[in-house]
């Protein structure tokens, strides 16, 4: 189990949040930002499972199930957003919906 | 009794304006005509019936008390003495000849009913203007006609330019008023009344002669009677004010309104006394607008302005008459003055309306056999303004108010006198020549159409003619006692002489008319129209450049001043925070857009700088 | 008792005209009429009964005064009381508000109900104002009058040239009055504390606080506290901004009831309270309160001559004319003084009758703007002679109630302040300007467009006939009035020269 050093997880999880991050700030279509979002959820879980694994915590593992259940609950809201401003708009471009005039 | 009959005198006017007023158009001209003309010849009824009855020295009548607080008790009070009723005569008298005549120079011209109200507002105005026994009493009269005489300019309401004149009017005159408003605030603070009466009995009890504030107050009054009488440098209003009927002109700018001045300066004749160099600036002034004025009147062409520009010369005797102290010679001639110069804008109206509204010199001419009642006028009225000597009643108050300067030893004076009588002489040829003799300068004037009417056009005329003979000054009764010492009473050496000179001058005008209008007018033409010569006429036809200067002087100072101001900067000023705030807000504006990728976009890089805050932070750095 | 009736029956008439619109169109307008009327009937009964000549000692300086706890705790009670001044402001405001109710008769067609309640409301406060004695109940009117008011602009008002919207200049007016009430509200509480700190009683009393001692550098802020309140009101330059705003954009009853009305509650403000609370302060000012008198009276007449809109002309005359009363009320004369409340009288009357004959021309051509007017003297009958006569009365022509204003408060300044009054008297001659200008531009000159218009039905003529003849009424017998106000006017005129006297005796003893 100490074949992989901690520092090496917490590298690829940051790579993985700024992934999602520049999905998030980058992407216009509503599908690919809540893709974004579960990235990004998950990177941080894994940040958690690798500190975990790293100082022998159970937390992080106990923090992982719930973020794994967040991200659920997020999805599901998400995706049913995502359905009800396909259903009004016909597009999943986010900037469509915006009615803000900033 | 006599109460009565005054009160009754500016009642008739008051009622008949209120009548006019009223009828909001349900009286025909006729109607309107009659009650106008009706309720001045009433009021000129009261006049006499007070005249008759008047028993010498002031008698006075409260009516109400005005207002009362304090010290401050002006009353609705009346006071009729001499020169009151020698006010009201001519007022009533001569106000009710012009309404008369007005009623034929009037028909068929539209909102008679408007006139006439007008018309006996401004009777009544100046009856109370005469009879106020306080100061703020006279000062309501005072602004009452100005405010007819802003009326009755801009009666031909369509045409902007005689708003323009009326305008003109009201705010150089009111401007004198403010003078006059100042001086009685002056008067009130020092010595604690307005009563006239109270006031000449205290003045020289509390006043050193000659003190400053003497001099002061009566220099704020005098502000208030050049500004009425139209006396250099206020005068700029009378010329223009001409756009208004010809009767307006006769009764408001000829015989009564614009003589208030010298009413008032007489008035106060004790507080005159008080500041001999204020006494002396009333004679210069008057001289000056004498003379100026009968330049300015040799170069007219329009019959009306001549005649404007001679009652400001004709005033100029009045004001000079008052400078040497002779107020007696002053209120003299108002009134022979009235009478003749009423005559003779009323033979100008009689000209004007035959001619269709034609009032051009140029345009006129070779009317003296068709229209031979006005030529009639023009002759009787032209000969007492020259002061033709012995037969008319200009030559009688003229040679007074001459003799007075020569017996005040005010030689400078005296001259500028004579030379205004030459003046006069030549204006008022030229005016009756360019008028009547010589061809007919148009059409109009080729067929002229003559007053008929016996009763409203040629009563008036004939009446006001034979007042303007030896007649007029006979009947003057003399206020000499009224007002102190005049300097022509005390000694008579050199009136002889006085008299020699005085007709020696209206007569050399006479002369030299002749001459150069009838043998040399060629050569005169010539001179007019070229180089120096038409420099000169330019200059007197625009009365020597008085209201281009005020123009750049005053009137477009303040209209730059107006336009700078019109967006209201202190307003703008005040509105900054608003103006900062709403700049705030538009950039906040833009921040809420709605769009979560930049939000995402802002919070990365406040959690970029907090960690890099943290990290660079003294102790921080992990 | 009758004090609060006089306040309630607004109200209530508000409210009920309000429902009324259930009922029919008309019954709110008869229902406002009567409860005007009401007002104005009982205020004349006080008049003639009242006895109003100056207290002997231990009297009250009160003609009838009502007091009941509100909130005990804090030393708030609900105190009204009457004298000469409040009581002919009373009148005033039950007869503009009478006239403010006939003039929308038939320039107001939507919520018709509501826009009574408003209107009454408005008139209630204001009647508030003038009876409430203790400060706190003072401010809470001053406050109430302002939200109806916002409405009566915003909901009912002209929208005028682009960029001016109704809903701007009713903004800009509660911004204005809030603010300003704001600062009156810290100085009234900064008085009470210190009041306090003195004594250890919390009292919001007008009697109670007149003798408060306030330590110097505070008492001279909290002084310029009610005055910035009052000056924001009045208005004195440069805190004008809001007035023509919403003058031309509020209906003609709401242009009537601001400048009839609602200005004058900020000299009454002077009168009762800034002077009273703190006389040495409001005479060391004294000097900068004239000089911004001198300043609105010019100001507002150069700007007055640069308008289009008729209305705003009326508005910035408006801001002239409360420059006069501001210096009066420096002066420390008991002519000026008295000159100031019948200039107050004056221009409500002048006012609303220029602002009800705008209202009218309006009605017949659609438009504020004078450079669509000229020549309408041919095209309409009547209504150019009464406009003369308001002009004339707006420029101080003798007879009207106008001149015995302005040249009582002339001559009282005087003595005092000659400098002042030759400043003021340029004013004269601009009011001259301003106001011919306005006849000029309307009904002199050729005419812009042909055609008669309908003259003024029986209701139109009855008012401006009833206004003209009050200003002259005023104008040549004022003394009614000012023997009722005189008790009230001599000793505010005292504080002053009792200061002076003061500074007198005390150079003698040195």
């Amino acid at each position: 189990m100490n074949g992989i050093p901690m520092e090496h997880g917490l590298i690829l999880a940051s790579i993985l949040f700024s992934l999602g991050l520049a999905g998030l700030m980058l992407r216009r279509s509503m599908l690919f930002v809540l893709m974004s979002l579960e990235v990004m959820l998950n990177s941080a879980a894994l940040a958690f499972v690798v500190g975990a694994t790293a100082w022998n915590q159970p937390d992080g593992q106990a923090m992982f199930l719930l973020v794994i259940t967040l991200a659920a609950a997020e999805a599901s809201v998400g995706l049913a957003l995502m359905i009800q401003l396909y259903q009004r708009f016909r597009s999943l471009d986010l900037d469509v919906a915006s009615r803000m005039r900033g | 009794m006599m109460a009565m009959a005054v009160i009754l005198s500016f009642l008739f006017p008051l009622v008949g304006t209120l009548i006019l007023a009223f009828s909001a158009g349900r009286l025909g001209p006729r109607a309107s005509a009659t009650v106008g003309v009706g309720s001045v010849g009433l009021a000129a009824l009261a006049t006499l019936w007070a005249v008759l009855t008047h028993t010498g020295g002031s008698q006075g009548v409260t009516l109400w008390n005005w207002i009362s607080v304090g010290d401050f008790q002006p009353t609705i009070g009346l006071a009729v003495d001499g020169l009151t009723l020698v006010m009201m005569s001519v007022i009533t008298g001569v106000g009710f000849l012009i309404h008369l005549f007005a009623a034929w120079y009037m028909t068929g011209e539209a909102g008679i009913t408007r006139f006439y109200a007008w018309m006996n507002l401004f009777v009544f105005s100046m009856l109370l203007l005469v009879l106020g026994d306080n100061l703020l009493l006279l000062f309501l009269g005072w602004e009452g006609v100005g405010l007819c005489s802003y009326g009755l300019i801009g009666y031909y309401y369509q045409n902007s330019a005689n708003g323009q004149a009326a305008f003109k009017a009201f705010v150089v005159t009111r401007i004198g008023d403010v003078f006059l408003a100042l001086g009685l605030f002056l008067i009130f603070m020092e010595l604690g009344t307005l009563d006239i009466a109270t006031i000449l009995a205290r003045a020289p009890e509390l006043w050193e002669p000659g003190s400053t504030t003497a001099n002061l107050a009566a220099l704020l009054v005098l502000g208030g009677a050049l500004g009425k009488s139209a006396q250099v440098p206020l005068h700029t209003w009378l010329p223009d004010a001409m756009a208004g009927p010809t009767p307006v002109s006769a009764l408001i700018h000829a015989a009564t309104m614009v003589t208030a001045g010298v009413y008032l300066i007489a008035r106060l004749n004790g507080l005159f006394l008080l500041a001999p160099d204020v006494m002396l600036l009333v004679g210069v002034i008057g001289a000056a607008s004498l003379l100026l004025a009968a330049f300015a009147a040799l170069a007219q062409t329009d019959i009306k302005r001549v005649l404007a520009y001679s009652t400001m010369s004709q005033i100029g005797y009045m004001f000079l008459a008052l400078g040497v102290g002779a107020f007696d010679a002053a209120i003299f001639h108002l009134v022979t003055h009235a009478f003749f110069k009423a005559l003779l804008f009323l033979s100008a109206g009689a000209v004007i309306i035959s001619c269709h509204h034609e009032q051009d010199m140029g345009k006129l001419g070779g009317l003296w056999r068709k229209l031979p009642v006005a030529y009639g006028g023009f002759i009787v009225g032209g000969a007492a303004l020259v002061a033709l000597p012995l037969v008319t009643a200009g030559f009688f108050s003229k040679d007074e108010i001459l003799w007075q300067a020569m017996a005040a030893d005010q030689t400078g004076l005296l001259i500028v006198g004579l030379l205004g009588a030459v003046l006069t002489g030549l204006y008022t040829v030229r005016l009756i020549l360019g008028t009547f003799h010589g061809e007919p300068g148009s059409d109009h004037a080729r067929h002229p159409e003559p007053g008929t009417n016996v009763f409203t056009h040629h009563l008036p005329l004939v009446v006001l003619a034979v007042l303007s003979t030896f007649i007029g000054a006979w009947i003057y009764p003399g206020l000499g006692e009224l007002f102190p010492q005049a300097p022509g009473e005390t000694t008579d050496s050199g009136h002889t002489l006085l008299q020699v000179l005085a007709m020696g001058a209206a007569i050399a005008g006479l002369a030299l008319a002749g001459w150069l209008f009838l043998m040399r007018r060629q050569w005169l033409d010539d001179i007019a129209r070229k180089g120096a010569g038409a420099r000169l006429w330019t200059l007197w036809h625009h009365a020597w450049g008085f209201d281009a200067l005020f123009d750049r002087v005053l009137v477009r100072p303040w209209q730059w001043s107006v336009r700078m101001l019109r967006f209201d900067f202190i307003n703008m000023i005040m509105n900054l925070p608003a103006v900062v705030a709403r700049v705030f807000n538009a950039g906040l504006v833009r921040a809420q857009n709605g769009r979560t990728r930049s939000y995402a976009l802002v919070m990365v890089f406040g959690a970029t700088l907090i960690l890099v805050a943290l990290a660079l932070a003294p102790g921080g750095g992990a | 008792m009758i004090l609060v009736w006089l306040i309630l029956i607004p109200f209530l008439g508000g409210l009920l005209s309000w429902q009324a619109e259930r009922w029919s169109e008309h019954a709110p307008r008869w229902i406002a009429l009567g409860t005007m009327l009401f007002v104005l009937v009982i205020s004349i009964f006080l008049w003639l009964t009242g006895d109003f000549s100056l207290p002997v000692d231990g009297n009250s300086q009160w003609l009838l005064e009502w007091r009941a706890p509100w909130i005990p705790r804090f030393g708030i009670e609900i105190h009204l009381a009457l004298d000469g001044l409040s009581l002919i402001l009373v009148a005033l405001t039950g007869f503009l508000g009478t006239l403010a109710v006939l003039c929308s008769w038939r320039e107001i067609v939507q919520r018709v109900g509501f826009f009574h309640l408003n209107l009454l409301f408005i008139l209630g406060g204001v009647v508030g104002v003038f009876l409430a004695l203790d400060l706190f109940l003072f401010f809470l009117f001053w406050e109430m009058m302002l939200v109806p008011m916002y409405f009566l602009i915003a909901l009912w008002g002209h929208s005028g040239s682009p960029g001016q919207t109704r809903i701007r200049a009713a903004t800009r007016f509660f911004i204005y009055t809030q603010a300003s009430g704001l600062l009156m509200l810290v100085a009234i509480l900064a008085l009470v504390f210190v009041h306090f700190s003195n004594t250890g009683e919390l009292s919001f009393s007008y009697d109670a606080l007149r003798g408060t001692d306030v330590p110097e550098p505070l008492a001279f802020w909290l002084m310029l506290g009610f005055f910035v309140a009052f000056a924001v009101k009045l208005p004195v330059v440069p805190f004008h901004g809001w007035l023509p705003d919403a003058h031309a954009q509020a209906p003609t009853a709401g242009s009537v009831d601001l400048a009839g009305i609602l200005l004058k509650t900020a000299a009454y403000g002077i009168i009762r309270f800034a002077l009273p609370l703190f006389p040495e302060q409001s005479e060391a000012f004294a000097p900068v309160a004239m000089t911004l008198g001198l300043v609105g009276i010019i100001y507002g007449a150069v700007l007055a001559c640069g308008q289009q809109d008729i209305k705003r002309l009326i508005a910035y005359t408006s801001i002239s004319h409360m420059g006069f009363v501001l210096i009066a009320l420096y002066s420390g004369s008991e002519l000026a003084i008295q000159g100031a409340i019948i200039l107050m009288v004056a221009h409500a009357f002048s006012s609303a009758g220029l602002f009800i004959l705008s209202g009218q021309l309006y009605e017949r051509i659609h438009s504020r703007d004078m450079r669509v007017m000229g020549g309408l003297w041919s095209r309409i009958p009547v209504l150019p002679g009464f406009t003369l006569c308001f002009v004339a009365a707006s420029l101080g022509m003798p007879i009207t109630a106008n001149f015995v204003g302005e040249f009582m408060i002339l001559f009282g300044t005087f003595p005092g302040a000659p400098v002042v009054v030759v400043i003021a008297s340029v004013g004269l001659v601009l009011a001259a300007i301003y106001s011919l200008l306005l006849m000029q531009r309307v009904h002199y000159g050729p005419e812009y467009r042909t055609g008669p218009l309908k003259g003024p039905d029986a209701r139109e003529y009855g008012m401006m006939l009833t206004l003209l003849a009050l200003t002259i009424a005023v104008g040549l017998y004022p003394q009614p009035l000012l023997d009722t106000t005189a008790a009230v006017s001599a000793p505010i005129a005292e504080l002053f020269t009792g200061g002076a006297d003061l500074a007198a005796r005390a150079g003698e003893v040195n």
